[in-house]
Protein backbone atom coordinates (compact mmCIF):
# COMPACT_ATOMS: atom_id res chain seq x y z
CA UNK A 1 0.00 0.00 0.00
CA UNK A 2 2.60 2.76 1.23
CA UNK A 3 6.48 2.64 0.96
CA UNK A 4 9.28 5.02 1.86
CA UNK A 5 7.21 6.95 4.22
CA UNK A 6 8.88 8.54 6.55
CA UNK A 7 8.09 11.63 8.68
CA UNK A 8 7.53 12.71 12.94
CA UNK A 9 5.26 14.33 14.26
CA UNK A 10 6.15 16.69 17.32
CA UNK A 11 4.19 18.52 20.16
CA UNK A 12 2.23 21.53 18.97
CA UNK A 13 3.07 20.62 15.25
CA UNK A 14 0.50 20.37 12.61
CA UNK A 15 0.95 17.61 10.17
CA UNK A 16 -1.40 17.26 6.98
CA UNK A 17 -1.25 13.97 4.40
CA UNK A 18 -2.34 14.73 1.26
CA UNK A 19 -3.08 12.46 -2.28
CA UNK A 20 -5.60 10.92 -4.55
CA UNK A 21 -7.90 8.44 -3.51
CA UNK A 22 -6.56 4.83 -2.54
CA UNK A 23 -2.98 6.79 -2.05
CA UNK A 24 -2.32 5.49 1.35
CA UNK A 25 -3.04 8.25 3.46
CA UNK A 26 -5.78 7.05 6.17
CA UNK A 27 -3.41 3.55 5.73
CA UNK A 28 -0.41 5.41 7.13
CA UNK A 29 -1.98 7.32 9.01
CA UNK A 30 -3.67 3.93 10.67
CA UNK A 31 -0.16 2.79 11.08
CA UNK A 32 1.14 5.61 13.21
CA UNK A 33 -2.49 5.04 15.19
CA UNK A 34 -1.12 1.36 15.49
CA UNK A 35 -4.22 0.22 14.22
CA UNK A 36 -2.44 -1.40 11.46
CA UNK A 37 0.78 -3.02 12.11
CA UNK A 38 3.19 -1.99 9.00
CA UNK A 39 4.64 -5.56 7.14
CA UNK A 40 7.80 -3.39 7.20
CA UNK A 41 9.48 -0.81 9.05
CA UNK A 42 8.45 0.66 12.12
CA UNK A 43 5.64 3.33 13.95
CA UNK A 44 7.44 4.58 17.26
CA UNK A 45 5.12 6.29 19.84
CA UNK A 46 6.21 7.86 22.82
CA UNK A 47 5.25 5.27 25.52
CA UNK A 48 2.11 5.78 27.27
CA UNK A 49 1.21 8.19 24.56
CA UNK A 50 -2.62 9.90 25.25
CA UNK A 51 -3.93 9.04 21.52
CA UNK A 52 -7.63 10.48 20.05
CA UNK A 53 -8.77 9.36 16.82
CA UNK A 54 -11.45 10.66 14.51
CA UNK A 55 -12.23 8.26 11.90
CA UNK A 56 -13.16 9.21 8.69
CA UNK A 57 -16.77 7.88 8.52
CA UNK A 58 -18.23 6.47 11.69
CA UNK A 59 -21.76 4.98 11.50
CA UNK A 60 -24.13 5.04 15.01
CA UNK A 61 -26.49 1.85 14.01
CA UNK A 62 -30.07 3.39 14.25
CA UNK A 63 -30.53 0.50 16.82
CA UNK A 64 -27.95 1.48 18.75
CA UNK A 65 -29.98 4.40 21.33
CA UNK A 66 -26.89 7.05 22.48
CA UNK A 67 -26.82 10.78 22.98
CA UNK A 68 -24.11 13.06 22.93
CA UNK A 69 -23.45 13.19 26.42
CA UNK A 70 -22.92 9.10 26.26
CA UNK A 71 -20.98 9.05 23.30
CA UNK A 72 -17.99 11.62 24.76
CA UNK A 73 -17.48 8.44 27.84
CA UNK A 74 -16.91 5.77 24.79
CA UNK A 75 -13.40 5.31 25.65
CA UNK A 76 -13.13 6.78 28.71
CA UNK A 77 -14.66 7.40 32.23
CA UNK A 78 -15.20 11.16 31.89
CA UNK A 79 -16.75 13.97 34.24
CA UNK A 80 -19.38 16.49 34.15
CA UNK A 81 -17.13 19.10 33.92
CA UNK A 82 -14.86 17.56 31.09
CA UNK A 83 -18.40 17.02 29.23
CA UNK A 84 -18.79 20.85 29.80
CA UNK A 85 -15.72 21.82 28.53
CA UNK A 86 -15.18 19.83 25.94
CA UNK A 87 -18.56 20.56 24.55
CA UNK A 88 -18.22 24.41 25.18
CA UNK A 89 -15.12 24.50 23.26
CA UNK A 90 -16.63 23.12 20.38
CA UNK A 91 -19.88 24.99 20.98
CA UNK A 92 -22.09 22.28 20.76
CA UNK A 93 -23.08 22.42 24.22
CA UNK A 94 -27.26 22.88 23.82
CA UNK A 95 -27.02 19.16 22.63
CA UNK A 96 -25.61 17.64 25.23
CA UNK A 97 -29.05 15.61 25.44
CA UNK A 98 -29.65 14.83 21.88
CA UNK A 99 -29.84 11.51 20.16
CA UNK A 100 -26.61 11.02 18.10
CA UNK A 101 -28.73 10.56 14.72
CA UNK A 102 -30.29 13.72 15.00
CA UNK A 103 -27.14 15.58 14.42
CA UNK A 104 -26.11 17.58 11.44
CA UNK A 105 -23.09 16.63 9.39
CA UNK A 106 -21.13 19.82 10.89
CA UNK A 107 -22.62 19.04 14.24
CA UNK A 108 -21.30 15.37 14.40
CA UNK A 109 -18.07 16.61 13.43
CA UNK A 110 -17.72 18.95 16.34
CA UNK A 111 -18.69 16.07 18.91
CA UNK A 112 -16.26 13.67 16.65
CA UNK A 113 -13.89 16.54 17.58
CA UNK A 114 -14.71 17.43 21.17
CA UNK A 115 -15.27 13.64 22.39
CA UNK A 116 -11.39 13.43 20.83
CA UNK A 117 -10.23 16.49 23.21
CA UNK A 118 -12.07 15.69 26.11
CA UNK A 119 -9.11 13.68 27.89
CA UNK A 120 -6.69 16.38 26.90
CA UNK A 121 -4.57 14.15 23.73
CA UNK A 122 -1.27 14.36 23.30
CA UNK A 123 -1.75 13.32 19.74
CA UNK A 124 -4.71 13.93 17.84
CA UNK A 125 -5.45 12.16 14.79
CA UNK A 126 -8.04 13.45 12.00
CA UNK A 127 -9.33 12.16 9.21
CA UNK A 128 -11.09 14.34 7.60
CA UNK A 129 -14.80 13.45 5.84
CA UNK A 130 -15.00 13.36 2.18
CA UNK A 131 -18.15 14.77 2.34
CA UNK A 132 -20.98 15.82 5.11
CA UNK A 133 -20.00 19.14 6.02
CA UNK A 134 -20.27 22.50 4.13
CA UNK A 135 -17.62 24.84 3.66
CA UNK A 136 -18.10 27.28 5.99
CA UNK A 137 -18.70 24.26 8.43
CA UNK A 138 -14.98 23.31 7.69
CA UNK A 139 -13.23 26.20 8.13
CA UNK A 140 -15.00 26.83 11.37
CA UNK A 141 -13.25 22.87 12.31
CA UNK A 142 -9.95 24.81 11.29
CA UNK A 143 -10.21 27.55 13.63
CA UNK A 144 -11.24 24.80 15.80
CA UNK A 145 -8.54 22.67 15.55
CA UNK A 146 -5.88 25.84 15.36
CA UNK A 147 -7.58 26.56 19.38
CA UNK A 148 -7.17 23.01 20.48
CA UNK A 149 -3.28 22.92 19.29
CA UNK A 150 -2.87 25.92 21.25
CA UNK A 151 -4.91 25.25 24.19
CA UNK A 152 -3.13 21.26 24.55
CA UNK A 153 -0.13 21.68 22.70
CA UNK A 154 -0.68 18.30 20.86
CA UNK A 155 0.73 17.46 17.95
CA UNK A 156 -1.93 17.28 15.06
CA UNK A 157 -2.03 14.63 12.08
CA UNK A 158 -4.85 15.52 9.67
CA UNK A 159 -5.65 13.73 6.32
CA UNK A 160 -7.22 15.79 3.38
CA UNK A 161 -8.96 14.81 1.17
CA UNK A 162 -8.54 17.83 -0.95
CA UNK A 163 -5.11 18.07 -2.94
CA UNK A 164 -4.98 21.66 -3.19
CA UNK A 165 -6.56 22.97 -0.23
CA UNK A 166 -5.56 22.79 2.91
CA UNK A 167 -5.55 24.56 6.55
CA UNK A 168 -3.03 27.05 6.47
CA UNK A 169 -1.77 26.62 10.06
CA UNK A 170 -0.42 22.95 8.71
CA UNK A 171 3.49 22.79 9.70
CA UNK A 172 3.71 20.49 7.25
CA UNK A 173 2.26 19.02 4.20
CA UNK A 174 3.01 15.48 2.46
CA UNK A 175 1.31 14.29 -0.60
CA UNK A 176 1.74 10.40 -0.70
CA UNK A 177 0.38 8.47 -3.41
CA UNK A 178 2.27 5.09 -2.21
CA UNK A 179 5.05 6.96 -1.11
CA UNK A 180 6.02 10.37 -0.71
CA UNK A 181 5.40 12.51 -3.81
CA UNK A 182 6.54 15.59 -1.95
CA UNK A 183 6.15 17.69 0.81
CA UNK A 184 6.61 21.36 2.04
CA UNK A 185 4.66 24.10 4.11
CA UNK A 186 1.55 25.57 2.34
CA UNK A 187 0.74 29.06 1.00
CA UNK A 188 -1.95 30.82 2.68
CA UNK A 189 -4.48 31.79 0.83
CA UNK A 190 -4.60 35.65 1.62
CA UNK A 191 -1.16 35.83 -0.05
CA UNK A 192 -2.71 34.89 -3.27
CA UNK A 193 -5.12 37.60 -4.59
CA UNK A 194 -7.11 34.79 -6.63
CA UNK A 195 -8.27 32.27 -4.01
CA UNK A 196 -8.99 35.08 -1.82
CA UNK A 197 -11.53 36.70 -4.69
CA UNK A 198 -12.22 32.90 -4.40
CA UNK A 199 -12.99 32.40 -1.05
CA UNK A 200 -13.49 35.29 0.29
CA UNK A 201 -11.63 37.44 3.34
CA UNK A 202 -13.12 36.33 6.14
CA UNK A 203 -12.37 32.70 5.84
CA UNK A 204 -9.23 32.98 3.55
CA UNK A 205 -7.30 33.00 6.29
CA UNK A 206 -8.04 29.41 7.71
CA UNK A 207 -7.07 27.93 4.20
CA UNK A 208 -3.59 26.90 2.86
CA UNK A 209 -2.83 26.33 -0.47
CA UNK A 210 -0.84 23.63 -1.22
CA UNK A 211 1.85 23.76 -4.46
CA UNK A 212 2.87 20.19 -5.82
CA UNK A 213 6.34 19.84 -7.01
CA UNK A 214 6.35 16.30 -8.55
CA UNK A 215 9.10 14.84 -10.19
CA UNK A 216 7.35 12.50 -11.52
CA UNK A 217 3.64 10.88 -12.56
CA UNK A 218 1.94 7.63 -11.83
CA UNK A 219 0.68 5.59 -14.77
CA UNK A 220 -2.92 3.56 -14.64
CA UNK A 221 -0.38 0.36 -14.44
CA UNK A 222 0.97 1.60 -10.64
CA UNK A 223 4.41 2.18 -13.01
CA UNK A 224 6.04 5.20 -12.13
CA UNK A 225 7.25 7.63 -15.08
CA UNK A 226 10.03 10.11 -14.66
CA UNK A 227 8.54 13.66 -15.86
CA UNK A 228 11.54 15.24 -18.01
CA UNK A 229 11.46 18.45 -16.12
CA UNK A 230 14.41 20.14 -18.63
CA UNK A 231 11.82 20.41 -21.51
CA UNK A 232 9.42 22.30 -19.23
CA UNK A 233 11.71 24.78 -18.36
CA UNK A 234 12.14 23.05 -14.65
CA UNK A 235 15.25 22.63 -12.65
CA UNK A 236 15.48 19.63 -11.12
CA UNK A 237 17.84 17.85 -9.30
CA UNK A 238 18.74 14.37 -10.90
CA UNK A 239 19.12 11.91 -8.16
CA UNK A 240 15.66 11.99 -6.55
CA UNK A 241 14.78 11.15 -2.75
CA UNK A 242 12.10 9.31 -3.64
CA UNK A 243 14.69 6.58 -5.58
CA UNK A 244 16.50 6.86 -2.75
CA UNK A 245 13.85 6.72 -0.07
CA UNK A 246 12.12 3.55 -1.70
CA UNK A 247 15.37 1.73 -1.98
CA UNK A 248 16.29 1.43 1.88
CA UNK A 249 13.28 2.56 4.52
CA UNK A 250 9.97 1.45 3.92
CA UNK A 251 6.93 2.34 5.53
CA UNK A 252 8.31 4.06 8.73
CA UNK A 253 6.01 6.51 10.83
CA UNK A 254 7.42 8.06 13.49
CA UNK A 255 5.34 9.90 15.69
CA UNK A 256 7.17 11.82 18.63
CA UNK A 257 4.15 13.62 20.58
CA UNK B 1 -41.29 -24.12 46.95
CA UNK B 2 -39.09 -25.77 44.64
CA UNK B 3 -40.82 -28.60 44.71
CA UNK B 4 -43.38 -27.42 42.16
CA UNK B 5 -42.53 -27.82 38.60
CA UNK B 6 -44.27 -24.39 37.65
CA UNK B 7 -42.44 -22.61 40.19
CA UNK B 8 -39.10 -24.17 39.01
CA UNK B 9 -40.07 -23.21 35.35
CA UNK B 10 -40.86 -19.41 36.50
CA UNK B 11 -37.35 -19.28 38.41
CA UNK B 12 -35.40 -20.78 35.55
CA UNK B 13 -37.02 -18.68 33.10
CA UNK B 14 -36.38 -15.38 34.98
CA UNK B 15 -32.68 -16.17 35.19
CA UNK B 16 -32.64 -16.96 31.83
CA UNK B 17 -34.30 -13.55 30.62
CA UNK B 18 -32.22 -11.15 32.58
CA UNK B 19 -28.74 -12.43 31.00
CA UNK B 20 -30.12 -12.63 27.17
CA UNK B 21 -31.08 -9.14 27.42
CA UNK B 22 -28.11 -6.99 27.47
CA UNK B 23 -26.75 -9.56 25.43
CA UNK B 24 -29.43 -9.62 22.58
CA UNK B 25 -28.69 -5.87 22.62
CA UNK B 26 -25.56 -6.75 21.58
CA UNK B 27 -26.95 -9.08 18.74
CA UNK B 28 -29.37 -6.11 17.54
CA UNK B 29 -26.79 -3.34 17.81
CA UNK B 30 -24.36 -5.51 15.92
CA UNK B 31 -26.66 -7.03 13.26
CA UNK B 32 -25.87 -10.39 14.61
CA UNK B 33 -29.00 -11.89 14.59
CA UNK B 34 -28.16 -14.84 11.84
CA UNK B 35 -24.92 -15.53 13.79
CA UNK B 36 -27.24 -16.33 16.84
CA UNK B 37 -29.10 -18.69 15.06
CA UNK B 38 -25.65 -20.53 13.91
CA UNK B 39 -25.11 -20.95 17.46
CA UNK B 40 -28.11 -22.11 18.65
CA UNK B 41 -28.34 -24.72 15.77
CA UNK B 42 -25.09 -25.69 16.02
CA UNK B 43 -25.93 -26.56 20.20
CA UNK B 44 -27.88 -29.96 18.96
CA UNK B 45 -24.40 -31.48 18.16
CA UNK B 46 -23.70 -30.31 21.24
CA UNK B 47 -26.94 -32.25 22.91
CA UNK B 48 -26.08 -35.44 20.55
CA UNK B 49 -22.01 -35.76 21.09
CA UNK B 50 -23.08 -35.36 24.89
CA UNK B 51 -25.40 -38.35 24.86
CA UNK B 52 -22.72 -40.38 22.43
CA UNK B 53 -20.12 -39.37 24.96
CA UNK B 54 -22.12 -39.69 28.20
CA UNK B 55 -20.90 -35.91 29.64
CA UNK B 56 -22.99 -32.82 31.22
CA UNK B 57 -25.34 -31.79 28.33
CA UNK B 58 -24.92 -27.67 28.96
CA UNK B 59 -21.25 -28.35 28.89
CA UNK B 60 -21.27 -30.16 25.51
CA UNK B 61 -23.50 -27.61 24.32
CA UNK B 62 -21.42 -24.49 25.36
CA UNK B 63 -17.84 -25.69 23.71
CA UNK B 64 -19.67 -27.24 20.48
CA UNK B 65 -21.10 -23.50 20.55
CA UNK B 66 -17.64 -22.26 21.03
CA UNK B 67 -15.65 -24.01 18.78
CA UNK B 68 -19.05 -23.32 15.51
CA UNK B 69 -17.98 -19.36 17.01
CA UNK B 70 -14.27 -19.47 16.43
CA UNK B 71 -14.77 -21.89 13.36
CA UNK B 72 -16.81 -18.84 11.52
CA UNK B 73 -14.34 -16.69 12.11
CA UNK B 74 -11.54 -18.49 10.61
CA UNK B 75 -13.47 -19.33 7.76
CA UNK B 76 -14.62 -15.77 7.31
CA UNK B 77 -10.89 -15.06 7.15
CA UNK B 78 -9.92 -17.68 4.40
CA UNK B 79 -12.88 -18.82 2.80
CA UNK B 80 -13.99 -16.93 -0.21
CA UNK B 81 -17.39 -16.98 0.72
CA UNK B 82 -19.70 -14.46 2.36
CA UNK B 83 -20.38 -13.75 5.57
CA UNK B 84 -24.19 -15.26 5.42
CA UNK B 85 -23.69 -18.00 2.96
CA UNK B 86 -21.10 -19.48 5.76
CA UNK B 87 -23.55 -18.98 8.75
CA UNK B 88 -26.06 -20.76 7.08
CA UNK B 89 -23.71 -23.63 5.75
CA UNK B 90 -22.53 -23.66 9.64
CA UNK B 91 -26.20 -22.88 11.23
CA UNK B 92 -28.32 -25.92 9.24
CA UNK B 93 -25.00 -28.74 8.10
CA UNK B 94 -24.35 -28.76 12.53
CA UNK B 95 -28.49 -29.27 12.75
CA UNK B 96 -28.67 -32.08 10.48
CA UNK B 97 -25.43 -33.30 11.88
CA UNK B 98 -26.94 -33.25 15.05
CA UNK B 99 -29.95 -34.87 14.29
CA UNK B 100 -28.43 -37.80 12.33
CA UNK B 101 -26.50 -38.69 15.08
CA UNK B 102 -29.37 -38.95 17.47
CA UNK B 103 -30.76 -41.05 15.19
CA UNK B 104 -27.78 -43.20 14.91
CA UNK B 105 -28.07 -44.09 18.82
CA UNK B 106 -30.62 -46.11 18.63
CA UNK B 107 -30.31 -47.51 22.21
CA UNK B 108 -31.12 -43.80 23.54
CA UNK B 109 -34.49 -43.12 23.59
CA UNK B 110 -34.37 -38.71 23.31
CA UNK B 111 -37.19 -36.62 23.52
CA UNK B 112 -35.73 -34.86 20.62
CA UNK B 113 -39.28 -31.89 20.56
CA UNK B 114 -37.71 -31.33 24.02
CA UNK B 115 -34.15 -30.04 22.70
CA UNK B 116 -35.74 -28.27 19.73
CA UNK B 117 -38.44 -26.27 21.64
CA UNK B 118 -37.43 -26.51 25.05
CA UNK B 119 -39.14 -28.31 28.28
CA UNK B 120 -39.07 -25.45 30.69
CA UNK B 121 -41.59 -27.64 32.59
CA UNK B 122 -38.94 -29.96 33.34
CA UNK B 123 -36.06 -28.13 34.79
CA UNK B 124 -34.33 -29.68 37.99
CA UNK B 125 -33.06 -27.91 40.94
CA UNK B 126 -29.43 -28.43 39.84
CA UNK B 127 -30.46 -26.97 36.49
CA UNK B 128 -31.70 -24.16 37.90
CA UNK B 129 -28.33 -23.76 40.20
CA UNK B 130 -26.83 -24.14 36.45
CA UNK B 131 -28.65 -21.07 35.09
CA UNK B 132 -28.35 -18.39 37.93
CA UNK B 133 -24.45 -19.24 38.56
CA UNK B 134 -23.84 -19.43 35.11
CA UNK B 135 -26.27 -16.37 34.24
CA UNK B 136 -24.39 -14.24 37.38
CA UNK B 137 -21.24 -15.34 35.53
CA UNK B 138 -21.95 -14.11 32.18
CA UNK B 139 -23.25 -11.05 33.60
CA UNK B 140 -20.21 -10.60 35.84
CA UNK B 141 -17.76 -10.70 32.85
CA UNK B 142 -20.44 -8.56 30.11
CA UNK B 143 -19.93 -5.96 33.06
CA UNK B 144 -16.11 -5.95 33.03
CA UNK B 145 -15.67 -5.59 29.15
CA UNK B 146 -18.48 -3.62 28.84
CA UNK B 147 -16.57 -0.44 27.74
CA UNK B 148 -14.23 -2.04 25.42
CA UNK B 149 -16.96 -4.22 23.42
CA UNK B 150 -19.40 -1.11 23.46
CA UNK B 151 -16.72 1.29 22.46
CA UNK B 152 -15.67 -1.70 19.77
CA UNK B 153 -19.42 -1.94 18.74
CA UNK B 154 -19.74 2.13 17.56
CA UNK B 155 -16.38 1.72 16.00
CA UNK B 156 -13.94 -1.11 15.48
CA UNK B 157 -10.50 1.38 15.13
CA UNK B 158 -11.63 4.40 17.44
CA UNK B 159 -11.66 1.22 20.32
CA UNK B 160 -7.82 -0.16 19.02
CA UNK B 161 -6.63 3.58 18.45
CA UNK B 162 -7.56 4.41 21.77
CA UNK B 163 -6.01 1.60 23.91
CA UNK B 164 -8.43 -0.46 24.46
CA UNK B 165 -8.83 -4.21 24.01
CA UNK B 166 -11.80 -4.74 20.71
CA UNK B 167 -9.94 -7.92 19.80
CA UNK B 168 -10.07 -9.46 23.07
CA UNK B 169 -14.18 -8.33 24.02
CA UNK B 170 -14.80 -9.55 20.71
CA UNK B 171 -13.70 -13.00 21.34
CA UNK B 172 -15.01 -13.01 25.31
CA UNK B 173 -18.38 -12.14 23.99
CA UNK B 174 -18.35 -15.19 21.41
CA UNK B 175 -17.57 -17.41 24.53
CA UNK B 176 -20.99 -15.54 26.78
CA UNK B 177 -22.93 -15.88 23.47
CA UNK B 178 -22.27 -19.78 23.68
CA UNK B 179 -22.50 -19.76 27.54
CA UNK B 180 -25.97 -18.35 27.42
CA UNK B 181 -27.19 -20.64 24.36
CA UNK B 182 -26.34 -23.73 26.71
CA UNK B 183 -27.86 -22.91 29.33
CA UNK B 184 -31.47 -21.39 27.65
CA UNK B 185 -31.46 -24.19 25.61
CA UNK B 186 -33.65 -25.82 28.15
CA UNK B 187 -35.92 -22.80 28.30
CA UNK B 188 -36.99 -22.19 24.36
CA UNK B 189 -35.24 -25.25 22.61
CA UNK B 190 -32.70 -25.03 19.74
CA UNK B 191 -34.73 -23.20 17.23
CA UNK B 192 -36.29 -20.43 19.34
CA UNK B 193 -33.18 -19.11 21.41
CA UNK B 194 -32.45 -16.20 18.69
CA UNK B 195 -36.16 -14.81 19.71
CA UNK B 196 -35.41 -14.70 23.65
CA UNK B 197 -32.37 -12.77 22.83
CA UNK B 198 -33.79 -10.69 19.79
CA UNK B 199 -37.15 -9.62 20.47
CA UNK B 200 -37.11 -8.04 24.20
CA UNK B 201 -33.97 -5.92 23.36
CA UNK B 202 -36.75 -4.83 19.98
CA UNK B 203 -39.16 -3.94 22.28
CA UNK B 204 -36.32 -2.41 24.70
CA UNK B 205 -34.87 0.10 21.69
CA UNK B 206 -38.35 1.82 21.60
CA UNK B 207 -37.85 3.10 25.53
CA UNK B 208 -34.30 3.91 26.16
CA UNK B 209 -32.61 6.85 25.95
CA UNK B 210 -28.65 5.30 26.50
CA UNK B 211 -27.34 1.74 25.68
CA UNK B 212 -27.65 1.00 29.57
CA UNK B 213 -31.33 1.65 29.72
CA UNK B 214 -31.75 -0.47 26.90
CA UNK B 215 -30.08 -3.48 28.32
CA UNK B 216 -31.91 -3.21 31.74
CA UNK B 217 -35.18 -2.58 29.78
CA UNK B 218 -34.68 -5.77 27.51
CA UNK B 219 -33.92 -7.96 30.72
CA UNK B 220 -37.21 -6.16 31.63
CA UNK B 221 -39.24 -7.40 29.14
CA UNK B 222 -37.51 -10.71 28.81
CA UNK B 223 -38.76 -11.30 32.77
CA UNK B 224 -42.73 -10.18 31.78
CA UNK B 225 -42.10 -12.48 28.54
CA UNK B 226 -41.35 -15.44 30.91
CA UNK B 227 -43.97 -14.88 33.08
CA UNK B 228 -46.80 -13.96 30.66
CA UNK B 229 -45.63 -16.82 28.19
CA UNK B 230 -45.70 -19.04 31.26
CA UNK B 231 -48.99 -18.18 32.66
CA UNK B 232 -50.11 -18.26 29.18
CA UNK B 233 -49.37 -22.04 28.51
CA UNK B 234 -50.62 -23.09 32.15
CA UNK B 235 -54.11 -21.36 30.73
CA UNK B 236 -54.08 -22.60 27.24
CA UNK B 237 -52.41 -25.66 27.41
CA UNK B 238 -49.73 -24.65 24.92
CA UNK B 239 -46.41 -25.73 24.66
CA UNK B 240 -44.19 -23.49 27.49
CA UNK B 241 -41.06 -22.28 25.15
CA UNK B 242 -43.01 -21.37 21.76
CA UNK B 243 -45.25 -19.76 24.65
CA UNK B 244 -42.66 -17.33 25.85
CA UNK B 245 -41.82 -16.72 22.24
CA UNK B 246 -45.31 -15.53 21.76
CA UNK B 247 -45.96 -13.83 24.75
CA UNK B 248 -42.79 -11.47 23.96
CA UNK B 249 -43.56 -11.12 20.28
CA UNK B 250 -47.03 -9.58 22.21
CA UNK B 251 -45.39 -6.96 23.88
CA UNK B 252 -43.25 -5.87 21.13
CA UNK B 253 -46.37 -5.23 19.00
CA UNK B 254 -48.08 -3.65 22.13
CA UNK B 255 -45.10 -1.51 22.65
CA UNK B 256 -46.21 0.23 18.91
CA UNK B 257 -49.42 0.83 19.47
CA UNK B 258 -50.00 3.07 22.50
CA UNK B 259 -47.94 5.50 20.70
CA UNK B 260 -50.03 5.11 17.68
CA UNK B 261 -53.57 5.71 19.79
CA UNK B 262 -51.79 8.30 21.68
CA UNK B 263 -51.25 10.60 18.74
CA UNK B 264 -54.24 9.39 17.43
CA UNK B 265 -56.25 10.71 20.46
CA UNK B 266 -54.33 14.35 19.85
CA UNK B 267 -55.06 14.55 16.13
CA UNK B 268 -58.21 13.62 16.60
Amino acid sequence: MVRGVTFSIGFGEIVTLIGPNGSGKSTTAKMALGVFKPDEGKAYRRKDLRISYVPQKLVVDWTLPINVKRFLSLTNSVSEEEIDKALTSTEILHLINSEIRTLSGGEFQRLLLARALIKLPQLLVRDEPVQGVDFNGEIALYQLIEKIRRELGCGILLISHDLHVVMSKTDRVICLNGHVCCSGTPATVTSNPEFRALFGERVAGELGFYEHKHDHEHLPDGSIRRVDFSQRGDLIDSDSPILREKSNKKGKVKSDA
Amino acid sequence: MLDDFFTRALISGIGVAIVTGPLGCFIVWRRLAYFGDTLSHSALLGVALALLLEVNITLAVFFISVFVAFALLLLQQRASLSSDALLGLLAHSSLAIGLVVLAFMTWVRVDLMGFLFGDILSTTALEIGIIWFGGFFVLLVLFCIWRDLFASTVSYEVALAEGLSPDRANAIFMVLMASVIAISMKIVGVLLITALLLIPAATARAFSKGPEQMAILASAFGVISVFGGLLGSLEFDTPAGPSIVVAALLIFILSFVPKKLFVGARNG
